[in-house]
């Protein structure tokens, strides 16, 4: 048989040679000279089959170069999709919860997607590059269900994590080393734009988005730039502080801004193996996505039908725990007595001076519910549990509001 | 224009004049529609074609010879729906006379024939083989028996939102079951997923037999004697029954298209509007609700309540769109087996032909070239690679002998139903078709030395023809293999099964639905009840 017979020989030959990044155990990053370079600790961990750094060399200070310097992220296990044609916008409006004729091109959102019982698949960003032109960016594999959502769609789906390499670039430093880096016009990026930039004869599209309720960018480049990048931005931030960070200090910073992560704060659609694990968007805290007025989309029947009835279960808060433990998957309680939930990312904030916590509760706690809760934290010291019962209070997220997030024109620090 | 006229125009063209609209005049559309009229409802009919019936059409072969175009014997006309629509007062009329038999052919053994209802009597074979079958008879009917309430009710619902009558229902099955004794009901257990072969060989020994039952339950369907659950096709057609007689069938006067004609009738006089040459291109969905269609030359006509006939992936993927669909449903939906594995042969012939030792009687009946179960198993197996039966297996009737005005003075029509035709054939129907119909001929010429001389017009519809011609994807004649992973809540997929669909006031009828195809009315029927039982709710 010859190669191109075999290669027809079944109608998912394309899939399958899109989607061979699961053939190699533990991917490499584009960037990854870089960050071997770095790596002090040999701290790893894996991140959608990625080596990716939980900490390079000391995640306190690490956490530090997000708040007060620059930090420089690789976020390129990151999946991304291509989504390209003249139905792409109605495409992505069938497919995500949000509005995509209310997003216009040069701007990003974020957005989540749900499967035909409205429970959520996963949640991401989707940056419109042009009319007919975006790039859908988040945690999970979703190919098979995207192209399968194409069909009766003039659009095409294009799986481009490894083609294309990320790098998010946060901190008060940030637009300063953007900035002195060459990169002109970066300063007219408000928060959510997003424009393209030259780089060694390439473009760079820089976004003013980021998962540390920091100022900060994001930046996606070709693979084969990634290297001259990353060095134009060090270069570029020497004075200010630039430093690489792995995914604790990352991770601390995260719960701060209140943002969730898939599969760590809820369990996505396809991975929950238990029934009822699977969550709706109003379930997470992403209810405010929801747009029943803009037509049919994926999970809008069942969506509105559990709005209808009230079956919504569960709800997403975020907690104020009295004490400095940091009480990380820890029953939460109503009156002491009542298992109502579960902490899934919790901390001490350095910049809130509070010690606070995402968790999933049973409404209608945390709902209508909210006083005398408490949560109960097992703390190991030498080999004993301290137990302690400490009162737990809902508020809002995030938990900390950076103005210089969102300043216009960015700060110059 | 003034603007209140534009303002009326546009109220008219919305005025739902119809209550409710039914996509396809083939026979499960028309007995919707004529239940639905005999409920109250205004009722529309849109046929694509230039005239009713479907895949159940009586059409013109050559000059003076007409011809049933794909279903040609009727054996399961379900009774509720004669009883409902009154279709004797509309002309359908059966007679225990015009009841055929079933005669296999083996050019070695000479006929072996099935008379009365399927076999009550067995001509041909030995005392001790028409013993076993007696017995094999009355266990295949007895457990066929159990699963033919499920055929006029929707399948069981899985969302736990059954009525009591639909739970009692159930409850009598399970009741049913215990009535047949320990012994029976585990057997009843032990054999419905077999395949059809190792029953037979269990019980028979006469090859001819044999044949012609592991013929009849793979009938349809792409599936070989020896795969398995093939024994489900059996336990499908013994479920049926014509003029109070489980199994018996008959060659229809004038043609399948008669029977159309009859429910036709009922639905016209019960006030259903029938309209031919209106071929639908979409289903209007405003806010998850079907509010009308639209026609190919642009013409919308607006319903509370769209009904479709039409295949299940015409209906979501090309008249609905998966716009309006989840990605999930779609998928089910775009995986629907609907390839089909048989082909209809047409020939116009100078005169009767002669079958060496059938009678008069038998001719009349349904001749099989099934001559055993190998024979079936190795004609099936060349469609798993995509290629036709070099010694295809035939069930062939001559109309003509039951209605003579079907082919001129002296001459005959024959129809035959051809296995194997697998849809996607691996050269193209284009050059396999002459192919094809060479190995037919080879087949026919073995049993009935000189037929081919006396072709004077020879059609042969490829399950690609009937897909072009009968609007029915993948040529499939259950608008999707009737297997039991499609079969009950699964058919046609999970989220359309019982025939309401995702989309609210639009309603599945047709073969894709439980229970499935061939000339029953049963899908038009439970739709029926179905809208008039959840329009009763709302």
């Amino acid at each position: 048989m010859t190669k191109t017979a075999k290669k027809t020989s079944s109608p998912y030959a394309g899939r399958i040679a899109a989607r061979g990044h699961f053939r190699t155990l533990r991917l490499d990053t584009p960037f990854q000279p870089r960050i071997d370079a770095l790596m002090k600790q040999n701290d790893w961990y894996s991140w959608a089959g990625y080596r990716a750094p939980a900490s390079l060399w000391d995640e306190e200070l690490e956490y530090f170069a997000i708040r007060s310097q620059a930090a420089l992220f690789d976020i390129s296990p990151m999946v991304k999709y291509l989504i390209q044609g003249s139905d792409a916008e109605a495409f992505l409006n069938r497919v995500t919860l949000r509005d995509v004729s209310k997003l216009r091109p040069g701007r990003v959102h974020y957005t989540a997607w749900c499967d035909d019982e409205g429970h959520v698949l996963d949640d991401g960003t989707l940056f419109r590059l042009t009319d007919d032109a975006f790039r859908l960016c988040c945690q999970e594999r979703h190919l098979p269900w995207l192209l399968d959502s194409a069909i009766g769609y003039d659009v095409s789906v294009v799986e481009e994590t490894e083609e294309i390499a990320g790098l998010a670039l946060q901190g008060p430093t940030s637009f300063a080393v953007l900035r002195d880096a060459g990169f002109e016009g970066v300063e007219h990026l408000k928060i959510f734009d997003l424009a393209g930039f030259d780089h060694q004869g390439g473009t760079v599209t820089i976004s003013r988005t980021g998962f540390t309720g920091d100022l900060g960018y994001e930046l996606f480049v070709p693979a084969n730039l990634a290297l001259s990048l990353w060095d134009r931005l060090m270069e570029a931030g020497q004075m200010r502080g630039i430093r690489a960070i792995g995914y604790t200090a990352l991770n601390r910073a995260r719960l701060e801004a209140g943002l969730i992560v898939a599969n760590a704060d809820f369990t996505t659609a396809e991975h929950a193996l238990r029934a009822n694990r699977a969550r709706m968007p109003d379930e997470i805290g992403l209810g405010f996505m929801v747009d029943l007025k803009k037509g049919h989309f994926n999970g809008s029947r069942a969506i509105e039908a559990a709005r209808k009835t009230r079956k919504l279960g569960h709800i997403l808060v975020g907690l104020e725990i009295e004490g400095n433990i940091p009480a990380e998957h820890a029953i939460v309680y109503h009156n002491k007595k009542k298992e109502v939930g579960l902490v899934s990312a919790a901390g001490w904030s350095p910049l809130a001076k509070r010690n606070i916590a995402i968790a999933s509760l049973s409404r209608p706690y945390g709902d209508t519910v909210n006083d005398d809760l408490w949560v109960e934290i097992y703390a190991l010291r030498e080999l004993k549990y301290e137990k302690m019962m400490k009162r737990a209070k809902v508020v809002e997220r995030p938990f900390v509001k950076l103005p210089r997030r969102m300043a216009n024109p960015p700060a110059d620090f | 224009m003034t603007s209140s006229d534009a303002q009326q125009q546009v109220a008219s063209r919305w005025t739902a004049r119809h209550d409710v609209i039914v996509i396809g005049g083939g026979h499960n559309g028309l007995v919707c529609a004529a239940l639905l009229a005999k409920s109250g409802r205004k009722v529309l009919v849109l046929e694509a074609a230039s005239e009713f019936g479907g895949g159940a059409r009586t059409e013109e072969l050559a000059p003076g010879f007409r011809v049933s175009s794909v279903a040609h014997l009727l054996n399961r006309l379900h009774p509720d729906v004669v009883k409902e629509l009154d279709l004797e007062k509309h002309g359908l009329k059966f007679a225990p006379a015009d009841a055929v038999p079933s005669v296999s052919l083996s050019a070695k053994d000479g006929p072996l024939t099935l008379t009365g209802a399927y076999g009550e009597g067995l001509v041909g074979a030995s005392s001790a083989e028409a013993a076993a079958w007696k017995d094999l008879r009355a266990q295949l009917f007895r457990y066929a028996g159990i699963l033919k309430p499920f055929l006029s009710r929707r399948p069981p619902d899985l969302r736990g939102k059954m009525s009591i009558t639909e739970t009692l229902a159930l409850g009598q099955t399970v009741l049913a079951l215990k009535k047949l004794g320990k012994e029976d009901m585990r057997d009843f257990l032990r054999v419905i997923l077999m395949n059809v072969a190792d029953l037979l060989d269990e019980q028979l020994t006469d090859n001819r037999l044999k044949g012609l039952l592991a013929f009849d339950a793979v009938l349809g369907s792409h599936l070989g004697p020896r795969s398995p659950t093939s024994l489900l096709g059996l336990y499908y057609r013994f479920a049926g029954e014509i003029g109070g007689a489980p199994g018996s069938q008959l060659v229809p006067k004038g043609g399948m298209g008669s029977v159309v004609a009859a429910i036709a009738d009922a639905a016209s006089k019960a006030g259903v509007v029938l309209r031919t040459d209106a071929p639908i291109i979409k289903i209007l969905v405003e806010n998850g609700r079907a509010t009308g269609v639209v026609l190919e030359n642009g013409e919308e006509i607006a319903a509370t309540t769209v009904v479709s006939a039409a295949d299940p992936s015409t209906t979501f993927l090309d008249l609905v769109g998966p716009r309006e669909l989840d990605t999930g449903f779609v998928r089910k939906i775009s995986n629907i087996r609907n390839h089909g594995d048989a082909a209809k042969l047409h020939l116009a012939l100078d005169r009767l032909p002669e079958f060496a030792g059938v009678d008069a009687v038998g001719l009349k009946g349904r001749l099989v070239i099934a001559p055993s179960t190998d024979h079936v198993e190795r004609a099936f197996n060349p469609s798993k690679y995509g290629e036709f039966s070099a010694e295809p297996v035939l069930e062939i009737t001559l109309p003509s002998l039951a209605d003579p005005s079907l082919a001129p003075d002296g001459a005959c029509v024959l129809s035959a139903v051809v296995q194997y035709a697998p849809y996607r054939l691996r050269e193209g129907w284009e050059s396999g078709k002459p192919k094809f119909l060479k190995a037919i001929m080879g087949a026919l010429e073995k049993h009935s030395p000189g037929i081919g001389k006396t072709v004077r017009h020879a059609e042969l519809l490829t399950p690609a023809d009937i897909e072009a011609r009968y609007r029915m994807p993948g040529g499939h004649w259950h608008h999707g293999e009737l297997q039991a992973d499609q079969m009950l809540m699964s058919r046609p997929a999970f989220g359309a099964e019982g025939y309401s669909t995702p989309i609210d006031g639009l309603y599945l009828c047709g073969a894709g639905s439980h229970p499935g195809g061939g000339v029953s009315g049963a899908p038009g029927l439970n739709a029926a009840r179905r809208i008039i039982a959840m329009e009763r709710q709302s």
